[in-house]
């Protein structure tokens, strides 16, 4: 007998009469409610089945509470509405329950739609690069820095005075020949070097000093891959009562380590500076080959990087300085090389031309 | 240079084969850059430095390898064989400037025959990298390359009255030199003349009319000190560099002219025949003593910072050819040797120990040191700017700061610092603005197929002249092309002026300043007129920006507009970046009205601004335009704007009554600037 037409029946008319028989007539509607919601397979299908088994007026459930338990013997009235209860608040549950699995199927099928191809490229907002050269001073100035040395800066149009003769290179020096110089007007040029801000710094400060300037300088040389009229130089120096050649080769294998690694070795040649004496030339191991020797260092295994000496005490004499208590020593080198070097940059022009595919890889 | 190794171990015996000695000498301080064997010769390549004529020889590079191995060196010493003759009855010589010469000697040859040299002097003047040209110059080069002295050879017979003078030039003077050239002799030129007229410029190069020819026969040598002064001076002038002017403007060797002369007559014999007659002419009025050096074992140290050992002091300076005496207590007095004109002070004798002690055995030590270390003045301000210049998408370049001066024409109302002897008319001037390097970096990227450009770069200009220059820092931005890249996520869009005026506002938005304000006064006529502003704190000028002219843009062919920003850093650092500073934050809503206005095309936005400003409504949190529609049913001469202003009281909330009479008298300002409120 179908469900329908059981429950517009009483107990009597079912012939049942006693609780095992109520057990199972409950039994099969539990059953019956269990196979629909398993059928079901939608939202919509999933209201026609409250309203089919528990609508208020035509409910299946209903008609089971007017046609089963109003009319029940007393004897079997209690559990008569004891099983329809749990009957109806079973099957509340079990179509909230399934209600959920259905909408859940139906967000996967949504948002399935809304895929992306996680695999394209990201939509980057353009970050710009800092140029090689100044990675290279700021990390030249954070590591001297570490050592106590101040930055100090001076005009790139110099007089004559700073650039030569106070650096112990009066007028007819030939080491002046050395020096290309670009000429502006009367007694000015532009520097051709950074050691004039060691003048510079010696006449309004007193030891002890440790300093660094790092800036532009200029030579009339004519530009080809590792030549340009205008670069970039850092200048160093120390002068206290007690700096020795020691302190300097110490200072730059120091600084050489840190910049290109542990593995650097740094030598130390005799050379001739005017302001400078004793004057060295500052080779390190090369960084290519590790000193095997290679194209880089003409199969030398050495790179020659800075000029470096003990103060010439005559440089002394025109910032005032007592040359007996004092002593010092000062370097320089060439910041686009060492950023050459340390990118495998092979041409000093490509420095200078704002390209944006050579600008954009040290992002 | 190239030195023959052959050639040095004549004067030394060196205990180490070539490439060891290439070693040793360049820890030494002659820095061999190569060795290589040409024709069964090795060759060393070597760069002796400006202060060590002294080294720039054979005989003198051996005296520094007699110094290294501690081996002896040969004296370098001639007797050659002479006639009855004396040389003095042949010919004379006379110094008549004895402050310009200090020495000149001299010898005279008879009977030479001018011809090809031998195989073996040729084969050596050729290794060493000079060509022959007949048997007595050759003997003259020959002695440059083993001792370092430059001699000259005068064919005797070209010598009015046999004589020889030193002295001074004549104004009028004239004479041709070796190369052809006619000089113009002052009394600035030191001179060798004859019983008539100058033979030769002194130390430079020799007369044309006096030197040796293919029939000369009788020879006069000259070897002679000059000082190094003039001879630099006059090379100089006369724009002239010879391998004699380059040793005697060092300091050639005073105390080696008479064995040069002599070495150089014997070799003449031998090669060219002839009679060498008797007796050195040796003419020198003015003995130069060099006065001894006092060399401490303190200051040794104090400079050094590591003892030397003095038997090593001792045995190093006299291999070099000083002379010394010790005090048994640390001190010596030292004789530098007369090729030595760069040994001068205690600490250039240091110099000496130390290179041939070896730098490589002074231990690295760091100093000790008490003190503060200080940044640059502007570092912290430099730095924000690049790291918010680059997370606004802009890569930092560095140009050229010497232009040509028609990129710098248009960029500079007053003449650009120009430079005396540029290189090219490329580079002659210095930039007097940014902008000009920018663009030639974006014209560079443009050509090369990248069209969405954005460079920064902080650098430098220059302005002035006589000795009064200035040298401001700059902050330059330039952009075009595409905002961001696309099309793939985003409608590609291209950079505009509002885009620039963010970037500059972000940037400007860094330092600390009452009151920022916009213009349209730009006030470069390189901008495009309508699209270009000012920017400027507490009244100040610190930036201009806007669109390049299209006329620029045009003359260098860019189908898109460009847009260029120049920040004036010294005005800018004078307001010191700005602190953070931390406010509660309302937990009561705001409270937003929204104002659809008609305004006068005439009214610009900062009237509006500074109108609403004037109000004083401390409540007033913010106005923003939100919306501006021109056209359609907005008539003609005027635009409409949608304006929101945003109302709060911090912990408090606002009643409707506040609001609409703060909203009723900013209509009212609004109106007196001629707009309405759009029906």
């Amino acid at each position: 007998m179908k469900v329908e037409e059981q429950v517009r029946q009483t107990l009597e008319g079912l012939g049942v009469g006693d609780e095992a028989g109520v057990a199972g007539l409950f039994d099969g509607l539990r059953t019956q409610i269990e196979r629909e919601l398993a059928g079901l397979a939608s939202a919509d299908a999933g209201e026609q089945f409250r309203i089919r088994w528990l609508g208020r007026k035509q409910g299946l459930l209903t008609a089971a509470n007017d046609n089963w338990l109003k009319p029940a013997p007393p004897a079997l009235k209690r559990a008569v509405g004891r099983l329809l209860n749990e009957v109806k608040r079973q099957a509340e549950q079990s179509l909230e329950a399934r209600r959920r699995e259905l909408d859940a199927g139906s967000e996967t099928a949504r948002l399935a739609v809304q895929r992306l191809d996680v695999t394209l490229p990201g939509l980057r907002r353009p970050i710009g690069a800092r140029h090689p050269v100044q990675i290279v001073i700021d990390e030249v100035q954070e590591i001297f820095l570490s050592m106590g040395y101040s930055v100090e800066e001076g005009p790139e149009i110099e007089s004559d005075y700073y650039n030569f003769e106070a650096l112990n290179m009066p007028r007819e020096h030939p080491a002046r020949d050395t020096q290309a110089t670009l000429y502006v007007a009367g007694d000015y040029l532009l520097r051709t070097h950074t050691s004039p801000v060691q003048i510079r710094t010696m006449e309004k400060m007193q030891p002890p000093l440790r300093v660094i300037a790092p800036g532009r300088v200029y030579r009339r040389d004519n530009p080809d891959a590792t030549h340009s009229f205008m670069f970039h130089q850092v200048e160093g120096f120390a002068v206290d009562t007690n700096i020795t050649f020691c302190d300097l080769k110490g200072t730059l294998d120091y600084f050489f380590k840190r910049f290109y690694g542990e593995q650097v070795q740094t030598r130390f040649r005799p050379s001739f500076f005017p302001f400078t004496e004793p004057s060295a030339e500052v080779d390190i191991s090369c960084i290519f080959c590790s000193g095997a020797g290679c194209r880089k260092c003409k199969q030398s295994g050495w790179i020659e990087l800075f000029g470096a000496g003990m103060i010439d005490p005559a440089l002394y004499g025109f910032v005032k300085y007592d040359e007996r208590k004092y002593s010092g020593f000062a370097f320089g080198g060439g910041i686009d090389r060492l950023a050459m070097l340390r990118y495998g940059i092979e041409d000093i022009q490509l420095l200078f031309q704002g390209d944006l595919r050579f600008l954009q890889q040290f992002r | 240079m190239r030195l023959l190794s052959s050639w040095i171990r004549e004067f030394v015996d060196i205990p180490a084969d070539d490439r060891q000695l290439a070693a040793d000498l360049t820890m030494a301080g002659v820095a061999v850059d190569s060795v290589a064997v040409e024709q069964g010769q090795a060759v060393l390549e070597a760069d002796v430095t400006t202060n060590r004529p002294d080294a720039m020889n054979h005989y003198g590079v051996a005296r520094e390898a007699s110094a290294i191995y501690d081996r002896d060196l040969k004296p370098y010493r001639a007797s050659p064989v002479e006639s009855a003759r004396p040389a003095l009855g042949v010919a004379s010589v006379e110094i008549a400037d004895p402050d310009l010469c200090a020495r000149y000697s001299a010898r005279v040859i008879l009977g030479v025959k001018v011809g090809p040299s031998p195989e073996w002097m040729v084969k050596r003047l050729e290794a060493a990298g000079t060509r022959s040209i007949n048997n007595v110059a050759d003997v003259t080069n020959y002695l440059l390359l083993e001792l370092g002295h430059p001699l000259h050879a005068f064919d005797l017979d070209l010598l009015a009255g046999r004589r020889i003078i030193v002295r001074r030039g004549r104004a009028g003077e004239r004479m041709a030199t070796l190369d052809g050239v006619v000089r113009e002799l002052t009394a600035q030129n030191l001179v060798i003349a004859d019983g008539e007229r100058p033979v030769a410029i002194a130390g430079v190069m020799g007369g044309l009319d006096s030197g040796i020819r293919d029939q000369t026969t009788n020879v006069l040598l000259e070897s002679a000190w000059f000082e190094p002064r003039s001879i630099r001076g006059t090379a100089r002038r006369f724009g002239m560099h010879t391998d004699a002017s380059h040793r005697f403007e060092r300091g050639a060797d005073l105390g080696i002219t008479a064995a040069g002369a002599d070495r150089a007559a014997e070799l003449i014999r031998e090669v060219a025949g002839g009679e060498v007659l008797c007796g050195l002419i040796d003419v020198f009025p003015a003995p130069r003593p060099r006065p001894a050096l006092l060399l401490r074992q303190t200051e040794l140290e104090r400079i050094l910072g590591e003892r030397v050992p003095p038997e090593r002091v001792e045995q190093i300076l006299r291999r070099l050819g000083f002379r010394l005496a010790a005090d048994g207590a640390g001190q010596w007095m030292v004789e530098p040797p007369s090729f030595r004109l760069d040994v001068e002070r205690e600490i250039d004798v240091i110099e000496e120990v130390a290179r041939l002690f070896g730098y490589q055995r002074f231990p690295t030590r760091l100093p000790q040191w008490s003190g503060v270390a200080r940044r640059a003045p502007h570092w912290h301000a430099e730095r924000a700017l690049r790291e918010t210049a680059r997370a606004l998408g802009y890569s930092q370049t560095i140009s050229f700061t010497l232009i040509a001066p028609r990129q710098a024409e248009p960029f500079s109302l007053t003449d650009p610092v120009r430079l005396a002897n540029p290189l090219s008319e490329e580079a002659s001037v210095m930039r007097p603005s940014i902008v000009p390097g920018l663009l030639n970096a974006v014209e560079w990227n443009l050509n090369r197929g990248t069209r969405a450009v954005r460079l920064f770069e902080i650098g430098k200009v220059y302005a002035g002249a006589s000795g009064r220059y200035e040298e401001p820092s700059i902050l330059g931005l330039a952009a075009t092309g595409p905002v961001q890249e696309g099309p793939l996520h985003a409608a590609p869009r291209d950079m505009d002026f509002f885009d620039l005026k963010g970037d500059v506002e972000a940037v400007l938005d860094l330092f600390q300043c009452g009151r920022l304000y916009f213009d349209a006064n730009a006030g470069a006529d390189y901008y495009h007129p309508g699209r270009a502003a000012r920017a400027a704190m507490d009244g100040e000028t610190v930036a201009r920006f806007g669109q390049l002219h299209p006329r620029m843009a045009a003359e260098r062919k860019w189908r898109q507009p460009v847009l260029i920003a120049e920040l004036y850093l010294d005005r800018l650092f004078c307001h010191g970046l700005r602190r953070p500073k931390y406010e509660p934050v309302s937990r009561v809503p705001a409270v937003d009205r929204d104002f659809s206005l008609v305004v006068p095309d005439a009214v610009a936005w900062e009237r509006i601004e500074s109108a609403v400003g004037r109000l004083g409504i401390q409540e007033l949190a913010a106005v923003h335009p939100v919306e501006i529609l021109r056209g359609g049913p907005v008539a003609a001469g005027s635009y409409g704007l949608l304006l929101r202003t945003v109302f709060q009281r911090p912990g408090q909330t606002l009643s409707d009554t506040e609001v609409n009479e703060w909203s009723a008298r900013l209509i009212a300002a609004l109106q007196e600037l001629g707009i309405a409120l759009r029906a």
